[in-house]
Formats: C-alpha cells, structure tokens, sequence
C-alpha cells in the first residue's frame, strides 16, 4: 500500500465513520435511555435519506440555482421531520406499550416495525434507484497532501457528526432536560421518584436518536444512490459499532465507528474481499476480549 | 394428548394430500416445513430466554455442505447429501457455541449475528469457491437409490420431510419435558439457582445451541436440495430473523409451535403475493407486532393456555 492510497483510504474511512458515527450515536442514545436496541432505525436511516433526497430533487426542479445552504437546510429539515413524526409514532404507538417486557421481546417488536416500514419505504418510493448528488458538485472539491477528495464527504460529513458529538454531550451535561435524561439512564425508578417524568424523556430520548438516524440518512443521500435494503445494511453495521463500543456509550460509539470505518476502508484497498466482513470481524474479535464491549465500566453481575 | 396427536395426523394427511392433488404446492410445502425445522431449533433457544440473529448461518453452512458434497461425489445419494450437510451444520454450531454461551441477552443476540454477518459476506466475495451470490447448484441426486423425475423426486423429498418434521417435533417436545429440557429453561428463569444445583449453565447451553444448530442444519440441507441451488441468502440475518419470527408467532412453549408458526407465515406470505404483491413484509410486521403485543405465548399459548405453561413454570 502507498502513502497516496494510505491516504485515500484514511480520507474515506473518516468520512464513512462519520456516518456511522450519527447512526449509532442514535442507536446508543436509545438504548442507554431506554434498554432498547432499535431495530427500526435503519428504517429511519432510510427514511431520512429518501426524504431528503426527495426534498432536493423537487427544489432543484422548482429552480436550479437554489442556494446551497438551502439544500443543506432542507437536509436538517428532512430529518428533524422524518425523526419527529416516524420517532414519534414508532415510540408512543408501540415501544410505550411493551416497556415491561424482557429486551427480547422489545428488541423483536422495533424488528416488525422495521419490517413494516420497509414495505412502506418501497410503496413511497418505489425500487428505482433515488440520487440527488448535486450538492457533493456544488462544494466542489478539495485537495489535501496530493489527494483529491469531495469538500462535502472529507469536511461536511465529519464536521456535522462531530458536531452532533459535541452538541449532544453540551446537551446531557450542562442543559436540565439532558440532566434528566442522563438521571433516567442511571435509573429509571429513583429518577421518576425524584420527580422526573420518565415518560417524556423516553419519548423525547427517542425522538432525539431518531433524528440522529434519520440526519445520517439525509447526509448519505447525495454520495449513495438509495435502494430498497440500504436501511439494513446500515443497521447491522452500527450494530456492530455499538457492540464494539459498549451499549450506551456515547464517546465509545466514536471511537469504535472511526476504527471501524478506517478499518473497513483500508480493507477496500488491500484485501477488497473482507470489506464487508471487516466490521464483524473488529466487533467478534472485541466482545471476545471484553464481553460486554470496550469503553463499558464494570457492572454488577447480572447473569 | 390424543387431541393433539389427531391434529398432527390430519394436519400431515392434509400437507400430503395437498401436495399430491396440487403438484406445484409440493415446493412451498417443503419449504415452509424447513422454516418450521429451523425455527424450531431456535425454539429451543428462545426457551433458553436467548434470541439468536444469526441462526441461518447453519442453514446456509448445511446447504453449502450439500452442495460441496454433492460437487466432490456426484453419485453421493440424497439422504447421504442431508446427512452431510446437517453434520456441517453441526460442527459449525459445536464449535461457535463454545464462544457465544458465554453471553446472554443483547449480546448473544449480537454476536451471532455478527458472525453470521461474517460468514455470509465472505461467501458473496469468494466467486471461485462458492460461486458469488449467484450461488452454487445443485444436481437432483438419487433418493435412496432411485433415479427420479423431479415431480417424483419432491414427492419423495416431500414424504421425507413431513416424517423427519413429526419424529423432530416429538423428540424436541420430549426434550422440552426432560431434565435437560428443563435446566435450558431454568437459563431463562434463574441462572443462579441452576448453578447451585449443580448444572453448569454453559454447558446447558451449549448442548442446546448445538441441537438448535442441528435442526437449522436439516432445515438448511433439505432447502438447498429442493430448491436445487443454494445462495448466501440462505443465511442473511433477514433469514434469521424469520426464524426468530415464526418461533415467537408460534410460541416457544410446545413443539407444534414451530410448525403452527410456519403455516402463518407461509400463508400470509402466500396470500399477499396472490392478492397484495409487494407488501408481504408489512403483513408480517403487523402479525408479529399483533402477536407480540396480544399474544405473548404466540399461538400455542392462545391455544393451550394451561397447558403451555406446565412444561416450566414461570414467575413472570
């Protein structure tokens, strides 16, 4: 391998980490709040990429010349809307109704939800592939020690992941809803005894990460073309980040999503058949080591 | 008892019949009777209070046995083929339990998808060995020694099938009543205490992952055989995550849960592909959301509510 292609692949592994990174971090919100691993999300992941892409296609219809910042709010748009309403329903509609039941049954109940959604995803929008990837022409491109890559996947996609890393943990330390949300995580019954409503923080915790899925999606829309099954590919692969980094943890999810995304892009160049099986191969490899992920502190015994 | 054992008879007398006055059925009916087998193998995990998404890497390792088999010896007969794919399947769920009964919940859940995921991607990438995804076929071979037309030979497969269903079916329910059946079960309600009796809960568990594998193996085996061909999706976590669906559709309680399962899923499967093309993963998703939300016990527990609940008594 080269310096030139060490590079490149540093450059894609970043850009695709941050991706992951907003996915999972969605995922990992959910589950440290809520005891639930979303299956769902990938369907919002989806979601959010149609909407957005969807949304780009008919502004630049209506004018061609639409300001770039407009395109990029109508991404935050996309997924503030799908997150909201799809989050929204998803958690008072079912999640509300199964919160007693063992994790299994949690876990199983966000399967058949995404299942649904699949099906709805391909009677919105169809089998043909969706792509808008007019906004990834428009910043143009960037050259960095003799490579050549996309402004939008090598500063944008990054920086709005990084930025989402840094909003969130402002959010869950210093603002009083976050505080809530962080006391309902350590626990639920002390936390509802202390007069938080657990309820709401489930709701808005849940509607948080789905927003969080929905943006990643909206982000991947103009470098991917969208096809039905993107959502599933999306969630076994931020599964496996969240594994690797521990249910829960925020800093953790990362971490292993820039080891993960690095990992695998450096695959592409040097060993092109293990690229897809990399990820699970980074997380088996970890949870044999450390059963219950990296970053996570010791816990009591609870087998 | 007598109930149920009258039930099972009319319900294969009526697969057979079925498939015999309709020839095209035959293949759906197989099929939907290898999802039974390999769902019930999950079973006996969900009994075990652990949900496996990634099952189907031992339908797919089966079929690839079958078809590696069937490669190498080309004389090699039908039933030699089932065997050996079904022992592929078991070696690799022999040798992959002895790392996932280490972890329950989440992460058992996880980690066999993962190396599901693993397994399921390398043989996409490997084309010369495995084909790619176009897969590998599978020559029709002899079924116990004769040289069959393929309508004769699915009769045949078929006839074997609903046999290996019944005997399976009997021998996991006497499993799910044995001492062994219940210390898996005590997994799922106290692993503490088990161990204080005595029980290594790993080793429980991994006798039961092991059989779990075999069943999905058989199911795996006998699909690529009538099927005539066989791809990674047989073991795409997708998949897997079907099995898990028919066995919490059926209910994990009782052996027939499994085989009720599958006729659901195949029925509503069936249905929306004659009258809603397109939409049968959201008919699904709602039957399982109904299921799960009214019916816990799946069907055997709407069933036999008394019943279902006295091979392991529950606190919850």
């Amino acid at each position: 391998m080269t310096p030139d292609l060490l590079l490149l692949a540093l450059a894609d592994g970043i850009s695709y980490a941050g991706l992951l990174f907003l996915v999972s971090l969605g995922l990992t919100l959910i589950f440290g709040v809520m005891g639930i691993v979303n299956v769902a999300h990938g369907a919002l992941y989806a979601f959010g990429g149609y909407t957005a892409a969807t949304l780009a296609l008919w502004l630049l219809g209506v004018s061609p010349t639409t300001p770039t910042w407009v395109l990029l709010a109508c991404m935050l748009l996309a997924a503030l809307l799908v997150g909201t309403v799809l989050g929204g329903v998803l958690e008072v509609g079912l999640l509300r109704r199964v919160q007693d039941r063992d994790p299994v049954m949690r876990l199983l109940i966000t399967f058949a939800a995404f299942m649904v959604l699949e099906d709805v995803q391909r009677l919105i929008w169809g089998t043909q592939p969706v792509a808008s990837g007019e906004i990834v022409a428009r910043l143009g491109n960037i050259s960095l020690f003799g490579i050549t890559y996309t402004r939008y996947q090598l500063l944008l996609m990054p920086g709005v992941a990084l930025a989402a890393y840094l909003g969130l943990l402002y959010f869950l330390r210093r603002t009083a809803l976050g505080k809530q949300i962080v006391a309902v995580t350590h626990h639920r019954e002390m936390a509802s005894a202390l007069g938080i409503n657990a309820r709401r923080i489930g709701l808005l915790t849940f509607i948080v990460g789905a927003v969080l899925g929905a943006l990643g999606g909206a982000l991947a829309s103009p470098t991917t073309s969208l096809v039905p099954g993107v959502g599933t590919d999306m969630i076994v692969l931020s599964f496996s980040v969240v594994a690797t980094a521990g249910l829960g943890q925020i800093t953790g999810a990362l971490i292993a999503s820039l080891m993960i995304g690095i990992a695998r892009s450096i695959a592409v160049y040097t060993v092109p058949e293990l690229e897809v099986a990399v990820p699970y191969l980074i997380m088996v490899a970890v949870l044999l080591v450390r059963p219950n992920g990296l970053f996570t502190v010791a816990q009591a015994r609870t087998i | 008892m007598m109930k149920l054992r009258l039930a099972i008879t009319i319900g294969c007398a009526l697969l057979l019949a079925l498939g015999l006055l309709y020839p095209w059925s035959k293949t759906p009916i197989i099929v939907g009777l290898c999802y039974a087998l390999a769902a019930l193998g999950v079973s006996i995990m969900v009994r075990a209070g652990q949900v496996s998404f990634g099952h189907a890497l031992y339908a797919c390792v089966a079929g690839y046995g079958v078809a590696f088999v069937a490669r190498a010896w080309p004389q090699v007969d039908g039933l030699l083929l089932l065997l050996g794919g079904t022992l592929a399947g078991t070696l690799a769920g022999a040798i992959v339990g002895l790392f996932v009964v280490r972890y329950r919940g989440i992460f058992f859940g996880m980690l066999n998808l993962a190396i599901s995921m693993v397994v399921y991607s390398m043989l996409g990438k490997f084309y010369s060995l495995t084909g790619g995804t176009d897969g590998l076929r599978i020559d029709r071979p002899t079924l116990l020694g004769f040289t069959l037309e393929r309508s004769g030979f699915e009769t045949g497969l078929l006839l074997l099938t609903l046999a290996l269903c019944v005997a399976i079916g009997w021998g996991v329910q006497r499993l799910f009543a044995s001492g062994t059946g219940q210390a898996l079960a005590a997994i799922k309600t106290n692993e503490t205490r088990l161990e204080y009796l005595g029980l290594s809960a790993r080793r429980v568990l991994w006798h039961g992952y092991v059989l779990s594998a075999a069943l999905v193996g058989l199911s795996g085996a006998l699909f690529a055989m009538v099927q005539g061909l066989v791809t990674p999706d047989l073991g795409s976590w997708l998949r897997s995550g079907e099995f898990v669906f028919i066995s919490i559709l059926g209910g994990a309680n009782h052996a027939i849960g499994a085989f009720l399962g599958a006729i659901v899923f195949e029925a509503v499967k069936l249905i929306a592909a004659a009258y809603m093309a397109g939409v049968w993963q959201l008919l699904l998703g709602l039957t399982l959301i109904v299921v799960i939300l009214v019916a816990p016990g799946g069907i055997v527990g709407l069933l036999r509510p008394t019943a279902a609940t006295r091979p392991a008594r529950q606190k919850d």
